[in-house]
């Protein structure tokens, strides 16, 4: 079920309704029952794997718990009765024996992750790993939000692996964890420590919170609708036959599509946070005005902050501690020196941007996304001490305007540049069509892309309008200023459902496109 | 803010933007003024001042090929023409049930032609049979026999989630004709006055199956059924147009149905030279269907047909009413409806010799 139906907003309706008026101890169960029916639409089979990865997660993480709990008692039972011999455990064997314990839970946590990421590569990674070796294969139906509910669960069991949460020990309430409906489309991954402490508890009727997740939903239909899909019908056409577009063509498709993924996502990302509020639930941020970032490394980390907080916590620093790569920085350190300190973070920084480009799909193109973004990063890095050479020499510049205003525009450029190749799906063709746009290409008839000229401005409102929220969002959200003014937020918010339903895009004639981030 | 008071804040908003939504409702349906009038045609009914004693069902052979108001001057017979552009079978149906539901006629049309189409063909036909339509069980089971797939149900219901798309479109007439409409037709004929004449009828390819499916069949009978049911009469008919060609093969079906069923069917184009048709002037589009003078001399024929095989009472005449006030009311309204249809033919003659 796509958020975009109105088959979602009355399932929503529904369950928004009953989830207040039924006694709140029951909230979280319903809350249960709702996701499961959501995820029933997705298909039967969907269930059962989402179920496997609930089952064993919770499992496996309670495992992990009883054995460190049984472990620690042990060593303190041993400790005590080696005191009493007169031969207390040494420092050695004390290490020996909690390494030794740490070993058996870890078994334990690389099972569970094994098998569930298993399932996730099989699922989505099989066609093209065939592909690699010449064997054509179709590939598995797709699995509703798999990435998502995947990476979501396994954060939680390295967390409990860590010490860092206890285990939920009640498999219902995890269950709710891993399959609460609003983050199952697009996320975002949420941690357990955060959500749990209002996705169990009991919600009343809170005016202001559920005034500020309408409006929040409404915003984000509105970015869907009218901004995000309108925007895809051009893009569609430009990209479906690149050779008749090129040149200044595929400068438009950069910045459209930049302007379109934002919608969508975030209208994405609004409903589902939206929703989640009016239930008084409360679900991380994903994207912090990324448009506004000045470089690259500060865009990741405006924009689908929990994904990239996810792999830099799970992935990123357990890798650059882990002992292999410690031994691999010191040796490349003896033999290369001060060029060989580095050899380790480029390594790690690369991997973990070929991973982040494997998770958002499975082919060349994504790949090849992830590894440019990890060497701009690089780049970035190493040009450093150029930037604070230049700076030090023209020390008025950073700090004024123009340079911030330049920053943005050059990282918005880059950042949008290296996402064309999302759309194009073909390595060597985004290549080649950015090159058009240096050697020259044919020449950009609007016309011919599938809009009227009104609908071109209403396309250039609802950006300007995005602008804008930015730009009010700075101090304050603006949904919150709104609904201490209950006479504007009502008014505010029936305007913006009279503007969805005349100029969003959906119904007859339009092919409403499915969120972007909906097929990982 | 107290519960009550929210409840009330919320009980206007919805309010407000039901308000909203109902105007732009209004203001985005196409208006079928101007531009393709058979959009215009089903509502029209709901405007009709007496009962009829002959209603037509069908596609557009029906509201194009027979003029009412020879009808009425030449044997006092009122009809009515319920129809729309490729109006499906099960269209034809729950227009029919809706109609006997409101009058009895003496008798009920059906062109045949219908019978060969037992899919949903295309949304814009279903808007003009359907949209048109008083929301009820009829227009729903209409509208779930005839969606396409990607049609939905609510955008029948609230027909601004499909016409949203017009909001660049929005003129003059939109409007205008918000609140009202103009009668584009007589008693549901769409009146033309052009002149095209026949010039080549494509030879029809020959069908891998020339059966009907059980779909069609299926209504036909229903059709028949609530006929009985309600003692009226069910004449099938086939309109005198030259395409879509009409297969033998399809004829004898009807004729053996018409046969097993004891109903009465007539072909028309077995009958052009009575009816006295002559496609060079007769026509408007070269022979798919009849222009006002090829219509007139279709219900003049057809018109005797009739009377002579029921009874069916000339209402010019007082003794054919139970009262004399409703026989002063019956033949106003036609009197007017006369005056009406002659001031249109008129109109468009003098508008179409202008061009």
């Amino acid at each position: 079920m796509s958020f975009a139906t109105a088959g979602f907003v009355a399932f929503f309706a529904a369950l928004f309704l009953l989830y207040y008026a039924i006694p709140k101890k029951h909230q979280w169960k319903l809350l249960l029952a709702g996701s499961l029916v959501f995820y029933w639409f997705a298909g039967w089979r969907c269930l059962v794997f989402i179920g496997v990865t609930a089952l064993s997660t919770w499992f496996a993480a309670r495992k992990i718990e009883t054995l460190a709990a049984s472990q620690t008692e042990a060593l303190k039972a041993e400790e005590a009765r080696r005191k009493e011999a007169g031969d207390p455990l040494t420092k050695e064997e004390r290490k020996a024996r909690k390494a030794a314990a740490k070993k058996v839970r870890w078994r334990w946590a690389l099972g569970c992750m094994l098998l569930n990421f298993g399932i996730l590569a099989v699922m989505k990674y099989t066609g093209f790993l065939l592909s690699i070796v010449g064997v054509s294969f179709r590939g598995f139906a797709a699995v509703m939000g798999i990435s998502f509910y995947t990476f979501q669960s396994m954060g939680y069991l390295i967390d409990v692996y860590w010490g860092k949460v206890p285990a939920e020990r009640n498999f219902a309430r995890f269950a709710l964890f891993v399959t609460f409906f609003p983050q199952l489309i697009q996320g975002p991954i949420s941690r357990y420590g955060d959500l749990a402490k209002s996705l169990y508890a009991e919600h009343g009727w809170n005016n202001r919170t559920i005034g500020r997740g309408a409006l929040r939903v409404i915003w984000g239909f509105a970015k869907k609708l009218i901004i995000a899909d309108r925007l895809a019908i051009p893009l569609k056409i430009l990209t479906q036959k690149p050779d008749l577009y090129t040149g200044w063509n595929v400068a438009l498709v950069i910045v459209l599509y930049a302007a379109e993924l934002y919608a969508d996502f975030t209208g994405g990302i609004d409903i589902t946070i939206g929703c989640a509020n009016m239930l008084g639930i409360d679900v991380a941020e994903n994207f912090n005005r990324p448009f506004f970032s000045k470089n690259t490394a500060e865009y990741w980390r405006r924009w689908h902050i929990t994904m990239g907080t996810w792999f830099r916590d799970y992935v990123f620093y357990p890798l650059s501690t882990a002992k292999g790569m410690l031994r691999l920085h010191k040796a490349c350190s003896a033999k290369f020196g001060g060029f060989g300190k580095k050899i380790t973070v480029y390594l790690t920084t690369l991997l973990l941007w070929f991973v982040t480009g494997v998770w958002h799909g499975a082919a060349w193109n994504f790949i090849v996304w992830g590894l440019l973004n990890g060497i701009v990063i690089l780049v970035s890095q190493e040009l450093e001490p150029l930037y604070a050479r230049f700076h030090g020499r023209f020390p008025r510049l950073k700090p004024s305007k123009a340079y911030g205003i330049f920053e943005i525009v050059r990282t918005f450029l880059l950042m949008s540049l290296i996402r064309v190749f999302d759309v194009y799906r073909d390595v060597p063709l985004t290549f080649r069509q950015i090159g058009t746009i240096v050697t020259g290409g044919t020449a950009v008839r609007f016309g011919e892309l599938g809009l009227s000229s009104a609908d071109w401005i209403i396309a250039g409102i609802g950006i300007a309008a995005l602008y804008a929220a930015s730009f009010l969002n700075v101090r304050e959200p603006a949904r919150d200023r709104l609904v201490r003014r209950p006479f504007l937020a009502w008014a505010g918010a029936t305007a913006l459902i009279v503007l969805i339903i005349v100029f969003g895009i959906y119904g007859i004639g339009y092919d409403s496109t499915a969120f972007i981030y909906n097929q990982f | 803010m107290s519960k009550g008071k929210t409840m009330l804040a919320i009980g206007a908003c919805v309010l407000v933007l039901a308000c909203l939504l109902w105007f732009l409702n209004a203001l985005f349906l196409p208006k079928y003024m101007s531009e393709i009038p058979e959009g215009a045609l089903i509502r029209e009914y709901y405007e009709e001042e007496t009962d009829h004693r002959i209603l037509f069902v069908g596609d557009c052979e029906i509201y194009e090929n027979f003029s009412p108001d020879t009808f009425w001057t030449e044997y006092g017979l009122t009809t009515y023409y319920r129809g729309s552009a490729q109006q499906l079978i099960w269209q034809s149906y729950y227009l029919l049930e809706e109609m006997l539901e409101h009058e009895t006629p003496d008798v009920v049309c059906f062109n045949v032609l219908s019978m060969k189409y037992d899919t949903p063909q295309n949304e814009a036909y279903n808007r003009m049979s359907i949209d048109g339509m008083k929301l009820s069980k009829h227009k729903l089971g209409s509208i779930k026999a005839s969606m396409t797939e990607e049609e939905t149900m609510l955008s029948y219901l609230v027909p601004l989630l499909r016409y949203h798309s017009r909001w660049s479109e929005i003129g003059r007439e939109d409007w205008e004709y918000l609140f009202r409409r103009d009668i584009v037709s007589d008693s549901g004929y769409l009146m033309n006055v052009h002149v095209k004449p026949v010039e080549t009828i494509p030879d029809a390819k020959p069908l891998a199956d020339y059966a009907f499916s059980d779909v069609c069949w299926d209504y036909l009978e229903r059709m028949r059924l609530l006929c009985v049911e309600k003692g009226v009469s069910f004449v099938l008919i086939k309109a005198p147009s030259l395409w879509p060609y009409w297969y033998d093969e399809w004829d004898d079906q009807i004729v053996r149905y018409a046969e097993e069923h004891g109903l009465a069917y007539v072909n028309l184009l077995d009958h052009v030279e009575e009816i006295g048709i002559d496609w060079n002037t007769d026509t408007y589009d070269g022979g798919l269907h009849l222009n006002v003078y090829g219509a007139e001399k279709a219900a003049k024929w057809f018109g005797a047909w009739l009377t002579e095989r029921f009874d069916l009472a000339d209402l010019r005449r007082a003794e054919s009413f139970s009262s004399p006030e409703e026989a002063e009311r019956v033949n106003r309204v036609w009197t007017e409806k006369h005056e009406a249809y002659e001031a249109r033919k008129a109109r468009l003659e003098a508008e179409y010799a202008s061009k």
